[in-house]
């Protein structure tokens, strides 16, 4: 079934690699300045973590986060930073009275996340990339329509009030109008 | 390969994405964080996958994904209707629920 594209050793590094980047692009998510840059970096951040999916062997969902994350989302962002009037160059945003509290908040969940990650799965494996089923299209399907058929359709049904709430909220109501001439 | 490496990842990435809610000020930039904290958490539901030889945690992945396309959509159209009244995308200009 999968032989994969990589051997073991190939997996890790390109694991380090990729998640390097991923790590780096999320940091200047966080740190840059410029509004627009950071929704430029969250771009590559999504798209580093769609390669991580396919090491592990999702490929259905590598192609649906490129889609839905960098193709949709990103470009939402972007207009609303334009329909917003984000300043244009570096900002003061990151000026605030509460960072060094908030780093510590940070850096205490991180290593209580570690903590328990490394107590909880320092001692299992991964099965061999053959041995497991693949995240293809034909798999995924069949798992969703099988035994996830209700979730789904509830999805549609909050997509379609994402959708009707949307408008509802962006529609200029006849008092703010009134409230602008 | 260990898994570790995989949810060290994910709780790397989810931390920095609740660091970035804490210390950023424009609102658009702050729903940016919180859309990186679901992407590690996507990201630790498919090493599991991947772990227990199931596909349920993919699916579970990808229904995550759906639900933050719907809260990205809501949540621009609230920003940007707060933007019209109070002329600015700061969290902290909008502090009235009524203005």
């Amino acid at each position: 079934m999968s032989h994969g594209y990589l051997s073991p050793t190939g997996l890790e590094i390109a694991f380090v690699l990729i998640g390097l980047v991923t790590l780096g692009s999320g940091l200047l998510v966080v740190t840059v300045k410029n509004l627009v840059h950071a929704a430029l970096w969250l771009l590559v951040c999504m798209g580093s973590i769609a390669v991580e999916y396919l090491l592990l062997t999702a490929e259905l969902l590598a192609w649906i986060q490129v889609l839905i994350y960098a193709g949709a989302i990103i470009v939402l962002f972007l207009f609303g930073l334009m329909l917003t009037r984000a300043p244009i160059g570096p900002t003061e945003e990151l000026n605030v009275r509460h960072r060094w509290p908030a780093l510590i908040v940070g850096l205490g969940a991180a290593g209580t996340l570690v903590t328990v990650i490394v107590q909880a799965y320092q001692h299992t494996w991964f099965d061999p990339r053959g041995a497991v089923p693949l995240g293809s299209g034909e798999a995924l399907g069949t798992q969703l329509f099988k035994y996830w058929v209700l979730p789904f359709e509830v999805l549609s049904v909050l997509l379609l009030a994402a959708l009707v709430g949307a408008i509802v909220l962006s529609r200029r109501g006849r008092d703010t109008e009134e409230a602008e001439a | 390969m260990n898994p570790d490496n995989y949810l060290y990842l994910s709780a790397i990435l989810f931390t920095l994405g609740a660091l970035g809610v804490l210390i950023r000020r424009n609102a658009i930039v702050v729903f940016m964080c919180i859309e990186l904290m679901l992407n590690a958490a996507n990201l630790a539901f498919v090493t599991f996958s991947r772990m227990h030889g199931a596909l349920d945690g993919q699916v579970i992945a990808f229904f995550t994904m759906v639900v933050a396309a719907a809260e990205v959509v809501v949540g621009l159209a609230i920003i940007i209707s707060v933007f019209r009244t109070r002329r600015s995308a700061s969290v902290d200009d909008a502090n009235l629920l009524k203005y």
